[in-house]
C-alpha cells in the first residue's frame, strides 16, 4: 500500500501504535530470550560476565530496535527493500574481498569497531525484496516462468555469493527462506516439485562429485555428511561433537539433571554449548520438559506470526511475516535437528537462545518489521 | 499502484491456502522434532544417562606406599621420603613466562633449565600439568605453597619417593627401585595397573626386585569427576591404598655398614653368616654406590664413571661374581677324601714340593716341599701336594659331590639378583660343556679349588658354616613379613661323620692357631672367640714352566688386573661356632696378606656386637687395626628410636 492509503484507511498514528502491537509475540520472544539468558549463565559455569551479560545487554538493545522498527510505517519497509538488497549483494561482495575468515569460511566483515555477518543482513533484506516484488506482480502473472525466473535469480545471487564464502548452512537457509515467500506467494506447486527433483539430482551429483577433480564441497563439509550418516564412524573426530550432544541431550531424561547440574556440558564434553549446542544444555539440564517447552514457544512465536500474516489484508506485510516466520523457523527446527542427529552438523544457532550478538539483533530487528506490519496493517 | 478490491481478495484467498499449507508441512516437522526429543529423553534415557555417566566419572588409582626394608633390628634400610615437587598448568598460570619468573626467585633453577620447562609447557596440552622441579626442601615447597596467589597454576604437591638412608651400604643386597619402563611391562603379564602411574616405581634389582610383590602393596582408589579434557573437578569418593609389606631381613645394619668400610675402596666381597641358622647378617660387595642416585635418575656422568670404573661398583660380587676358591676349597677335598674311606686322618702323604703326573710336573706352593704331612696340617700348611695325592685316590666325581653337598656349585636361592651357580666340575660336566674327557690334571687343579672349579663369596660362607655346624645350613635373607617370622628351618645333618668334620675344623684352627699357620697373624686372642679360618690365593692367569724356572713374579710387580684373587674363608667361636665369613679380595695378592685380615676384623665386630677390645688382637695387630679403625667413617648406632615407618 502506497502513503496514500493510510490517509484513507484508519491507522494508529504516533504513541498509541504502541497499543497496536502485537504483544504476545513480544512476551513470547521475551520469554524466549530469557530461557536463553539462563542457560547462558549455565554453560559459563555461573559467571555472569562471560555470556550471559553481554547477550543481555544485546537483548536491551535489540528489544529497543524492535520497538523502534515497529513504528516505522510498512510502506518505508517496501520502499527501501530493493535498495537493501542490492547494498546486502554489495556487501557480500566486499566479504569476499577482504572479509574476516573465522571457522575456515569469510563471514565477518570488520567496519571500523562493528564487524558485521552481511549474510545474516541479506536474509532479512531479501525477504523484502521478495514480498515487494510479488506485492508488485500482478497475482495471475506469479506462475509465469518469466516472472517465476526474476525471484529465482533474486534468491540466487546472494546465495551463490554466501556460497562462496564458503557458507552452505546460510546459502540452504536463503534458498529455503527465499522459497517459502514464493510458495506463500502463489507460484504454482509444479516449480516445487521440479526444484526439488532438481535437488535430489543434485545432491547425487555432489556425493559423486568426491575425490574427482571437480569436488563441488569442502572435504570437512562431506566429512560431516559422513558423520551424520554414521556418527559412530569417527566418535572422537567429526562425530564427537554430534555423539556428546546426543548424550548430553538424551541423559536429560523426563525432568533433567537440574539447573547448572549437566555434567556433559559442565565438564566440557559438549562443544560450542553456548552457540549451536546450547538446546543440549538445557535438554540435559531440565529434560524433556524443558526442551519440549521451548519447543512449544517456539511454535507459539510463529503461529502469532502466522496468524497475523493470515489476517493481514496487505499483500506485501503479509508476504514479509510468512517470509521472516518461515527463516525463523528453518533457524530452530534445523539447529534442533542437528543437534538431536537428524541433520548433518552444519553450525547454525538456536535462535534468540545461542550466544551471538549480531543474529540475535538482527532476528529481534526482522521481528520489529514484522511488528510494523502488524501494527499497520490496513483496517476497514 | 492501487490494488482492487477483488485482487486483495483474491491474494488474500491465495496466501491463505499456501500459508496451510505451509502450516501443515511445519506442523509435520515440529512433531518429528518432539517425537526425536521424546524417543531420546524418555525412552533411552538410561542408555545416554549411563553414557554420560561413563563420559565424566573416572577412577583414579591411588599409588600406595612401598613397603619398609628393616635390618634385623628394626632400623630402616629403605624408607619411603616426602618427595615435594611442583608442577605448573598452563591453563591456570595464563602469563606462563611470568609464573617462572616468580618461581625462580624460590626455587634455584639455571636459565637452561628454565627454558626446558618453558619448552615443555608449551609442548604439552594447556590442562596437562608438567614437572616444574622436584626434591624441593621443604622450605621451598612451604613457601610456593605460602606464594600461591601470585603463582596461578602452580601446584604443589608431594608424593612418595623410596630413599635409602643407609646410601651405599645395602646397594647391592636391597638394589634400588625406578621408574616403570615399557620394557618392565612388556616382561609382566596382565600388569598392575598402578604401574602405568607416571610416578611409580617399581624394583629393578636386588631385593627391590624379587620382593616387589610383597613390597609394592594395594593401590587405592579415587572416583573422581573429570572433564573432557580429563582435569579433576571434584572427588566422589576415596578408598585409600594399601601399603606394601614390611620386610625385615636378616641384615644388620652396622655389622653391613662395618663390612663395607671395611672393604673401603678393594673390588671385594664379604659374606656373614649365621651358622645357627643360616641369616645373612651382613652381604657386602666393594666399591658400592649410591642406590638414591638411581632412584631420582642417574646423571649420565655418573652413570658412565659406575660402567668404566675398573673395580665394576655396579656388580655384586657376593652372589654374581664367582672365583677360583683356591685353597679354601681342600676342606672339600679332604672331606670327599675322609668319606671316600680313601683317607683317614692319620694318612700321610709325602710332599717333595711336587708331583709328576700324567707327564706334567705339579707344583706345590712350597717349592722345597712339606715332607711327610696328614690331614690336619695339610691345612696348617695349605701343602699342595697332599691334595693332589688325594685326588688321584679320590677321584673328580666323589669331590665334586661333596663340593655340592657344602654349597658349593649349588645355587642357594635368595631374594637377590642374577645369583651364580658356581661349578662344581666333574666328569659328566665336563663332557656336557666342553665335549671333552676329563683328565687326571684336570683333578689335580681341582683338588686345591683350581681349574674348573668356581665359587661365589656366599657359596664359599655356606660350605664355612656347614663345616663348622656339620648342618645343611643354608642362606636366609628374609626375617619377617609384615612381623610375620619366617619360619627357620631345622637344618639336616650333612650326613658326614662327625670325626672327618672335627679334623677338617682341627685343620682350619692350626692355620690360625697354630706357631706356623698360615694365617697366624690374623689370628684372634680372646679365647672365647678362637676362630678358625682358610686361606685362599687363585690365580688368575697360568704359569708357565719357562716362568717358574726363572722365578714366579711376585705380585706387587704385577698390573692390577692379574693378580691373584686373595680369598679367606672363617668361622668362630671355634667350640661352639656362631659366625662363618667369607671374604674375597680380587686381585688382591695373597689370601692370608689381605683377605684374612679383613675377615677377621669383620668375624670380630660380628661377635662383639660392635667394635671388639683391642685386646682381642695380637699385640703385633693392634696398631695397624687402630690406623684402620680411624680411617673409618661409621654411621653412628641408631637401633632405638630411628625414624619408623612413615604410612
Amino acid at each position: 500500500m502506497g502513503y496514500l492509503n493510510y490517509h484513507v484507511v484508519q491507522v494508529p498514528t504516533g504513541w498509541r501504535k504502541i497499543l497496536h502491537l502485537n504483544w504476545p509475540l513480544v512476551f513470547l520472544i521475551t520469554a524466549v530470550s530469557c530461557i536463553g539468558f539462563l542457560m547462558l549463565y549455565s554453560v559459563s559455569g555461573g559467571d555472569i560476565d562471560r555470556w550471559a551479560g553481554p547477550q543481555m545487554e544485546r537483548f536491551a538493545i535489540g528489544m529497543v530496535a524492535m520497538f523502534a522498527l515497529s513504528f516505522v510505517p510498512i510502506w518505508f519497509w517496501r520502499s527501501i527493500s530493493v535498495v537493501s538488497y542490492v547494498i546486502c549483494v554489495l556487501l557480500l561482495i566486499l566479504v569476499e574481498l577482504m572479509g574476516h575468515v573465522g571457522m575456515g569460511a569469510q563471514r565477518w566483515l570488520v567496519l571500523g569497531p562493528i564487524r558485521i555477518q552481511p549474510s545474516e543482513l541479506t536474509k532479512v533484506a531479501f525477504v523484502l525484496t521478495l514480498a515487494a516484488y510479488y506485492d508488485w506482480l500482478p497475482v495471475e502473472k506469479v506462475s509465469r516462468p518469466l516472472w517465476v525466473l526474476i525471484p529465482v535469480i533474486l534468491i540466487l545471487l546472494p546465495t551463490g555469493l554466501v556460497l562462496m564464502q564458503p557458507d552452505l548452512g546460510t546459502s540452504i537457509m536463503l534458498i529455503a527462506g527465499g522459497g517459502i515467500v514464493m510458495f506463500a506467494a502463489g507460484v504454482s506447486l509444479w516449480y516445487f516439485g521440479a526444484v526439488i527433483a532438481i535437488v535430489v539430482a543434485g545432491v547425487t551429483a555432489v556425493m559423486e562429485s568426491r575425490g574427482t577433480d571437480w569436488q563441488l564441497l569442502h572435504e570437512y563439509q562431506f566429512k560431516r555428511i559422513d558423520t551424520f550418516l554414521d556418527p559412530g564412524s569417527d566418535p572422537l573426530g567429526a562425530g564427537y561433537n554430534i555423539a556428546q550432544a546426543q548424550i548430553a541431550l538424551g541423559s536429560g531424561g523426563w525432568s533433567g539433571r537440574g539447573f547448572m547440574q549437566g555434567t556433559q556440558s559442565r565438564l566440557n564434553f559438549l562443544p560450542e554449548k553456548h552457540t549451536d549446542f546450547i538446546f543440549t544444555s538445557l535438554a540435559e539440564e531440565f529434560g524433556f520438559v524443558g526442551a519440549f517447552s521451548l519447543l512449544m514457544l517456539y511454535v507459539l512465536i510463529l503461529g502469532f506470526c502466522m496468524y497475523s500474516a493470515l489476517t493481514n489484508r496487505d499483500r506485501f506485510a503479509s508476504l514479509l511475516t510468512i517470509g521472516i516466520a518461515g527463516t525463523f523457523f528453518l533457524y530452530f527446527s534445523i539447529n534442533m535437528a542437528t543437534v538431536m542427529g537428524m541433520l548433518p552438523a552444519k553450525g547454525s544457532p538456536l535462535p534468540l537462545v545461542s550466544y551471538g550478538g549480531t543474529s540475535l539483533m538482527i532476528l529481534l530487528m526482522a521481528f520489529g518489521i514484522v511488528q510494523s506490519a502488524h501494527v499497520h496493517r490496513p483496517r476497514s | 499502484m492501487r490494488k482492487s478490491e477483488r485482487e486483495v481478495v483474491e491474494s488474500s484467498r491465495l496466501i491463505t491456502r499456501r500459508v496451510l499449507m505451509l502450516g501443515v508441512i511445519q506442523a509435520g516437522i515440529v512433531s518429528a522434532l518432539g517425537l526425536k526429543l521424546r524417543s531420546m529423553q524418555i525412552e533411552h534415557a538410561d542408555e545416554y544417562r549411563m553414557l554420560s555417566d561413563g563420559n565424566s566419572i573416572k577412577i583414579r588409582l591411588l599409588p600406595p606406599a612401598r613397603g619398609l626394608i628393616l635390618d634385623r633390628n628394626g632400623t630402616i634400610i629403605a624408607g619411603n621420603e616426602q618427595n615435594y615437587r611442583v608442577t605448573l598448568t598452563r591453563e591456570e598460570a595464563g602469563d606462563i613466562s611470568a609464573v617462572i619468573a616468580r618461581l625462580r626467585r624460590i626455587i634455584p633453577m639455571s636459565d637452561r633449565q628454565a627454558a626446558d620447562i618453558l619448552e615443555e609447557i608449551r609442548k604439552r596440552s594447556a590442562v596437562t600439568p608438567v614437572l616444574v622441579a622436584d626434591r624441593l626442601s621443604w622450605d621451598e615447597f612451604s613457601s610456593i605453597a605460602l606464594n600461591a596467589p601470585a603463582l596461578p597454576g602452580v601446584t604443589p604437591e608431594s608424593g612418595l619417593s623410596r630413599s635409602y638412608p643407609r646410601a651405599g651400604d645395602f646397594a647391592h643386597v636391597l638394589g634400588y627401585v625406578g621408574p616403570v619402563s615399557d620394557y618392565d611391562l612388556s616382561k609382566i603379564e596382565n600388569p598392575d595397573p598402578v604401574l602405568r602411574l607416571p610416578e611409580f616405581q617399581l624394583g629393578k634389582v636386588g631385593l627391590e626386585a624379587k620382593m616387589e610383590e610383597a613390597l609394592r602393596g594395594k593401590a587405592g582408589a579415587r572416583r573422581v569427576e573429570v572433564n573432557s579434557a580429563g582435569r579433576e573437578m571434584r572427588e566422589l569418593s576415596r578408598q585409600e591404598g594399601q601399603q606394601g609389606a614390611t620386610v625385615q631381613t636378616t641384615l644388620d645394619a652396622e655389622l653391613q655398614n662395618f663390612t663395607s668400610q671395611r672393604l673401603g675402596s678393594e673390588s671385594a666381597a664379604a659374606v656373614v653368616l649365621d651358622v645357627t641358622n643360616g641369616d645373612i647378617v651382613a652381604i657386602c660387595s666393594s666399591p658400592t654406590f649410591d642406590p638414591n642416585k638411581f632412584v631420582r635418575g642417574i646423571s649420565a656422568p655418573d652413570y658412565r664413571a659406575l660402567m668404566e670404573h675398573d673395580h665394576r661398583p655396579l656388580a655384586d660380587k657376593t652372589v654374581q661374581g664367582v672365583y677360583p676358591p683356591g685353597s679354601t676349597f681342600k676342606m672339600v677335598t679332604m672331606l670327599a677324601g675322609l668319606e671316600a674311606g680313601v683317607i683317614t686322618p692319620g694318612t700321610r702323604f709325602y710332599c717333595p714340593g711336587y708331583v709328576q703326573v700324567a707327564g706334567r710336573r705339579f707344583h706345590c706352593w712350597s717349592r722345597g716341599g712339606h715332607g711327610m704331612i696328614d690331614a690336619v696340617h695339610s691345612l696348617e700348611h695349605s701343602c699342595d701336594v697332599y691334595y693332589y695325592e688325594l685326588a688321584q685316590r679320590v677321584g673328580i666325581d666323589r669331590i665334586a659331590a661333596m663340593a655340592r653337598k657344602l654349597g658349593i656349585g649349588v645355587r642357594h636361592d635368595l631374594p637377590m639378583s642374577a645369583i651364580a651357580e658356581g661349578i662344581a666340575p666333574d666328569r659328566a660336566w665336563k663332557r656336557a660343556r666342553y665335549d671333552q674327557e676329563w683328565q687326571i690334571g684336570d683333578s689335580l687343579n681341582a683338588s686345591i679349588g683350581q681349574g674348573y672349579v668356581l665359587a661365589s663369596p656366599l657359596q664359599l660362607a655356606v660350605m664355612t658354616a656347614r663345616v663348622a655346624t656339620g648342618r645343611a645350613v643354608a642362606p636366609r635373607l628374609v626375617r619377617a613379613i609384615d612381623g610375620q617370622a619366617e619360619a627357620v628351618p631345622d637344618w639336616p645333618e650333612l650326613d658326614i661323620n662327625p670325626l672327618h668334620l672335627r679334623t677338617a675344623r682341627a685343620g682350619m684352627d692350626a692355620v690360625m692357631n697354630s706357631s706356623r699357620g698360615t694365617a697366624r697373624r690374623a689370628r684372634i686372642l680372646a679365647a672365647e672367640w678362637r676362630m678358625a679360618g682358610k686361606t685362599g690365593t687363585s690365580q688368575v692367569r697360568n704359569i708357565t714352566a719357562a716362568e717358574r724356572a726363572r722365578g714366579v713374579i711376585s705380585n706387587d710387580q704385577l698390573p692390577w688386573n692379574r693378580r691373584d684373587h686373595a680369598l679367606f674363608v672363617c668361622f668362630a667361636p671355634y667350640e661352639m661356632p656362631r659366625y662363618a665369613v667369607s671374604v674375597v679380595v680380587e686381585h688382591g695378592g695373597g689370601g692370608s696378606a689381605v683377605a684374612a685380615p679383613i675377615a677377621r676384623d669383620i668375624l670380630l665386630f660380628a661377635l662383639a656386637g660392635g667394635l671388639p677390645p683391642l685386646t682381642a688382637y695380637p699385640e703385633a695387630e693392634r696398631a695397624k687395626v687402630q690406623e684402620i679403625w680411624s680411617r673409618m667413617s661409621l654411621t653412628p648406632s641408631a637401633r632405638k628410636g630411628e625414624g619408623r615407618a612413615r604410612a
